[in-house]
């Protein structure tokens, strides 16, 4: 086969099952609707409920709001996690995974097809986020040019989050299994500077989890557009914690996706 | 059979189901680590992440609970743990009757009530069991704790109330829906009176739709009596109690109203 029918057929092949993921993600409210609602929510109740935390010497804004508005970032991609793995898993259950590994199907096609729902996921989320927290009052430092970056940064983060459900999900192979995964990757988001600025973090042993917590930088990137302007130091960081969490998780859902095929 | 005869009957069948459902709820909880962990985790967990990364919150002017912070977010995780103990219950309903097991327990049971009272029974000891894990811990982190005896009997006696009201909540959700699908309208509910109370400062440092949606919220007057328990100064306790022991009633009747549907989709 030549390089460009080869390279052809690659992307025929993430084509279709990129297809396939959008609308199997459109089609399941039950997957959009609470990734869009519940970190809303929490960010409604959090920026009501820790208002007076401006208050504190060295709190870098006076709107919570605008601090806040990281979070859901997250949480959305929280989401992907469940998503991205739980589809996965279905495949894996139903045997419609048996059925793909008896087609010519490439490894590499059927993750980055899988993952093309989380994008979609992922930008609707992103941009839903932002224009809620900027109605709602937050403000936006960085300007327009920040919201597009805070949308890329939100949607890399969220496909970032969603190898790793296809990691789980190939590694469990059940739904359920994925399902009780997300409360340790919300561990990871509670242990974090999502409520407080790390400088803030009186209780030593917290101050350390969350300075060594990944999270923590993430949330560092969406802030420093929201709250000081254009920082190259932690939207480099940012994108380079997201990138690195791609490239490892890709990694270790093909080294899954291989060992499930043999088994099957 | 005379009528005292029926109803000593009827009260020994209450309890012979309630003793069955509950043992058997009772033991997949504990032999199972997937309902067992998250039932001791995610208290600790959201324990830590709020009395460990919001302690700053503490120097806020205005804010002045002297027992200190841990103990200010210990009792709306005590309390926290308490209705989500209820909501899981109502999880092992629904899945239940996905299995088809609940069916058997109404064609078997004599007194089909002590059905609910076997799985509120069951609610409790796993919620006995996640304070004990819980107030070691919080102890251990050097919790302090100014109420003393009667206090703290308050204290856990509110949260006895709202693992009970929980419990009943979610069966009557459970047993109307009879799938685990159900699930988020128990949970969700919940979740959101929950956290539309005063969790991480008190309710007069509130302000705006939350300090007026607080203001109201039952939740509040249960989290700000429970934390002057804690405190040694107790306060709005008739209020608290009034509250406590109506929702239990209230969702009683709305879980026996769950157990006549089930009971007529066979």
């Amino acid at each position: 086969m030549s390089g460009s029918s080869a390279g052809h057929s690659l992307t025929t092949q993430v084509g279709q099952l990129a297809h396939r993921s959008v609308l199997r993600t459109l089609r399941q409210p039950a997957q959009i609707v609470p990734a869009l609602i519940f970190p809303l929510f929490l960010l409604a109740v959090n920026s009501g409920g820790l208002k007076d935390a401006t208050n504190l010497p060295g709190f870098p804004t006076d709107s919570y709001l605008t601090f806040a508005l990281a979070v859901p970032f997250m949480q959305g991609a929280l989401f992907s996690v469940m998503n991205a793995g739980t589809d996965l898993a279905r495949d894996i259950e139903t045997g419609f995974l048996n059925r793909l590994a008896l087609t010519p199907l490439r490894g590499a096609a059927l993750l980055s097809g899988l993952l093309a729902g989380a994008v979609i996921l992922g930008l609707i989320q992103a941009v839903t986020y932002l224009l809620v927290g900027l109605t709602a009052g937050a403000e936006l430092a960085a300007g327009p040019g920040g919201a597009v970056v805070i949308v890329a940064l939100s949607v890399t983060i969220t496909v970032a989050f969603g190898t790793l459900g296809l990691f789980a999900a190939l590694r469990t192979g059940t739904g359920e299994a994925v399902q009780s995964l997300f409360p340790v990757f919300f561990v990871f988001l509670f242990l974090s500077s999502m409520a407080l600025p790390l400088d803030l973090l009186q209780t030593q042993w917290f101050h350390d989890i969350a300075s060594a917590n990944p999270v923590s930088y993430l949330l560092n990137a969406f802030r420093s557009l929201l709250i000081e302007g254009w920082e190259l130091g932690p939207l480099l960081l940012g994108f380079g914690i997201a990138l690195t969490i791609l490239v490892l998780g890709m990694y270790a859902a093909s080294s899954a996706l291989k060992t499930r095929l043999v088994r099957t | 059979m005379s009528a005292v005869a029926t109803q000593a009957a009827t009260g020994a069948s209450f309890r012979a189901v309630t003793r069955a459902v509950a043992w058997r709820s009772i033991h997949n909880f504990l032999t199972n680590p997937a309902f067992l962990v998250p039932a001791l985790v995610f208290p600790l967990f959201f324990f830590v992440s709020f009395a460990g990364g919001l302690s700053a919150v503490a120097n806020v002017p205005g804010f002045d609970f002297p027992t200190g912070y841990t103990a200010f977010q210990f009792v709306f995780v005590l309390l926290q743990s308490a209705a989500f103990g209820g909501v899981f219950t109502g999880f092992a309903i629904a899945r239940d009757f996905e299995t088809g097991f609940a069916r058997r327990y109404l064609l078997a049971a004599g007194n089909r009530s002590g059905i609910v009272a076997g799985y509120a029974a069951a609610a409790l000891v796993r919620a006995f069991i996640t304070w004990t894990v819980l107030t070691a811990i919080a102890l251990i982190a050097g919790m302090q704790v100014d109420g003393v005896g009667i206090e703290l009997v308050g204290l856990y006696g509110l949260a006895i109330f709202v693992n009970v009201a929980a419990t009943m909540w979610a069966a009557g959700v459970a047993m109307r829906v009879r799938s685990i699908q159900g699930g988020p309208l128990m949970q969700f509910p919940v979740f959101l009176i929950l956290f539309l109370a005063p969790v991480y400062v008190p309710l007069s440092l509130l302000s705006g739709w939350i300090h007026a949606v607080a203001s109201v919220n039952p939740v509040t007057a249960l989290l700000e009596a429970g934390r002057g328990f804690i405190s040694g100064d107790p306060f709005q306790v008739g209020l608290a109690f009034t509250i406590a022991i109506a929702l239990p009633v209230l969702f009683a009747l709305w879980a026996r109203g769950g157990l006549r549907r089930a009971e007529a989709a066979g």
